[in-house]
């Protein structure tokens, strides 16, 4: 049983990476990833609402008539949403105003409601926060990796450390390629990152 | 699988679904009400300590608001020992390279301008973003100037203003912000006179 | 005056999908063919803006009285839902050409993020109802511009066998997207609101 759950967690990472590899919720991860940091936070919001509406749907999707599933899948998530944007305004509230109304939209983000109607509705409690919990993951990961990259090229910074003491970077006119901090870099950055995600994958399959 | 549809439980569930999560956000928002509004106090607070001198009141308690060209200035003043130390004015302009650029201009009593600070704004990272206090020293050349015989405009048009170097629309943007809060200032807290002259003269002495 | 800025603005200098990153998931998903993305574009623009009219009222004569903005994203996407599902039915009996035109975009509409979106922004900025009804048309004439753009794109890109084996697909379609996004950030500056 307990393997069987890692491996849950562990497809949500890898072979189903919602980001890279099914690219759902493209929206936050191309507009929250400005830096890793605030990558990391959005991937961790969506991870805990993923998590709760997994277990909720799983809980009750039984008791539910079909015709009005979607409906209740809807008031159910927005419920949850709500409630992690209210949390965050009160206790982190710049990460809350960094973030904006990405943190409300993700009760529009594909992968919450994909999860809940095609796992969480067929599957147990426990498999289910188990898959909440992979598949935020590997939306964290995906998001921090970008927020990485952009940042680093963009504003020559590692999780808002300033890169000092490289002669070669002191040497260069301005302090980052700003066009990875601006909108189109973003397309660009993830488009090379899936790149090298699928060349990854396919390496590690022909080598199994 | 999922039960059969009937009328009568479609309008059941969704209604308990509905009055649950209701419930359960009604219970947050009451747990979580004060923690949001005392950001909101400690943020003004905050932006209030970042271009004043030091002080004891609570100013965000202490607002004169002013409508002026299709949005509000806030002005909070700050005291310290029941003296008034200045006033910090939550000022705005709409023409920015990236729109609208929102800072706050603190204010000595004689009119000084003490520090400025920005606290949003869309412009262009790398180029209009030296605005920004921690970016470069543009806004560090208005501290200790006076409008009254500093021209809040660029050198180019005439002014006393250094603009940063490639962002001209950036820095015109940034003075007439400023322009607009001295005004307001000037306008409706300086007049004041007596009381401004009073505490003004007290600063002085302590220099 | 004011309303044209905006409509600019809005359409071309902060354009929801390539500067803004809302419903990015039909952006890359509908945008394979010119005629389909045209119809999910006029899709967009109707449901954009009706909604955006509909929240509007809602948060400012029910909502704000109430004192209940807490429940803002919960009540916003309800409304939303519904009102895709009755302009589908109504547009059904009313008329047809244009449900065949429209109609199989509809469903879709519910999740696009733009929807939702550029309702809550008019909230954050404060907009009147007309503004709001300017700014949500612009940011649906936006959405829909760049989208048929983009889908000429890629019908010209799956013409051409240069493209390298691990880039193909949704990679060089992002690159695409971002040379677009590039090219439409050189409308910033033009308009200042």
């Amino acid at each position: 049983m307990m393997k069987k759950r890692i491996q849950i967690i562990l497809r949500g990472i890898f072979k189903e990476n919602p980001a890279f590899v099914l690219l759902l919720g493209m929206c936050p991860t191309l507009a929250t990833t400005s830096s890793a940091i605030n990558g990391l936070s959005m991937g961790l919001a969506t991870t805990f609402t993923l998590m709760l509406s997994n277990l909720t749907i799983s809980l009750i999707s039984k008791l539910i008539p079909n015709k009005v599933r979607i409906p209740s899948y809807i008031i159910i998530i927005a419920s949850f949403v709500t409630v992690i944007d209210l949390l965050m305004a009160g206790f982190l509230p710049d990460i809350h105003s960094q973030l904006g109304i990405f943190i409300p939209l993700i009760t529009v983000n594909c992968i919450v409601f994909a999860r809940a109607e095609s796992f969480a509705s067929k599957n147990g409690a426990l498999d289910s926060i188990s898959d909440g919990l992979g598949i935020g993951l590997g939306f964290t990961l995906a998001l921090t990796a970008l927020g990485f990259v952009r940042e680093l090229l963009g504003a020559y910074s590692i999780f808002g450390y300033k890169l000092n003491g490289i002669t070669f970077l002191e040497s260069l006119p301005s302090d980052g390629i700003i066009i990875f901090i601006l909108a189109p870099g973003a397309f660009i950055a993830l488009a090379y990152l899936i790149v090298l995600f699928n060349m990854l994958k396919n390496k590690l399959i022909k080598n199994n | 699988m999922a039960k059969e549809s009937s009328f009568k439980n479609m309008v059941i569930t969704l209604l308990v679904i509905t009055l649950i999560s209701s419930a359960l956000l009604g219970g947050v928002y009451e747990l979580t009400k004060d923690a949001i509004a005392a950001v909101k106090i400690r943020k003004i607070n905050n932006g209030i300590s970042n271009v004043l001198p030091a002080f004891d009141n609570n100013p965000s308690e202490n607002v004169h608001k002013k409508f002026i060209d299709g949005d509000t200035v806030y002005v909070y003043t700050a005291t310290k020992d029941e003296k008034i130390v200045g006033s910090a004015v939550q000022t705005f302009t709409n023409t920015g390279y990236g729109g609208k650029i929102v800072m706050m201009v603190g204010f000595l009593t004689n009119g000084e301008i003490n520090k400025i600070d920005v606290i949003s704004h869309s412009e262009t990272p790398g180029l209009g973003d030296k605005i920004e206090p921690k970016k470069t020293d543009f806004n560090v050349q208005f501290n200790g100037k006076n409008p009254k015989d500093y021209k809040l405009a660029i050198r180019k048009e005439g002014g006393d203003v250094d603009a940063m170097s490639g962002s001209t629309v950036s820095s015109k943007a940034f003075c007439d912000a400023v322009a607009r809060a001295y005004k307001v200032f000037r306008e409706d807290i300086m007049k004041d006179q007596g009381k401004w002259d009073d505490v003004s003269g007290a600063t002085q002495q302590k220099k | 005056m004011e309303y044209i800025l905006l409509l600019i603005a809005a359409i071309f200098v902060n354009n929801v999908l390539l500067s803004q990153f809302l419903g990015i998931c039909p952006f890359l998903g509908v945008s394979n063919k010119v005629t389909t993305s045209m119809g999910m574009g006029g899709a967009v623009v109707f449901v954009l803006t009706i909604s955006s009219i509909a929240t509007y009222l809602i948060q400012y004569f029910i909502l704000v009285p109430l004192k209940i903005e807490y429940m803002q994203t919960i009540i916003f996407i309800l409304v939303i839902a519904t009102l895709v599902q009755m302009v589908e039915i109504i547009l059904k009996k009313v008329s047809p050409t244009l449900y065949q035109a429209l109609g199989i975009f509809l469903p879709l509409i519910v999740t696009n993020c733009a929807v939702l979106g550029i309702a809550l922004l008019s909230i954050q900025n404060k907009y009147d109802l007309a503004k709001t009804t300017v700014f949500s048309l612009a940011s649906g004439i936006g959405f829909a511009l760049a989208l048929v753009l983009f889908a000429g794109l890629r019908e010209q890109l799956e013409l051409s066998s240069n493209v390298p084996k691990s880039m193909k697909g949704t990679p060089i379609a992002l690159i695409v997207a971002g040379l677009l996004a590039m090219a439409f950030m050189g409308f910033s500056g033009v308009v200042k609101l």
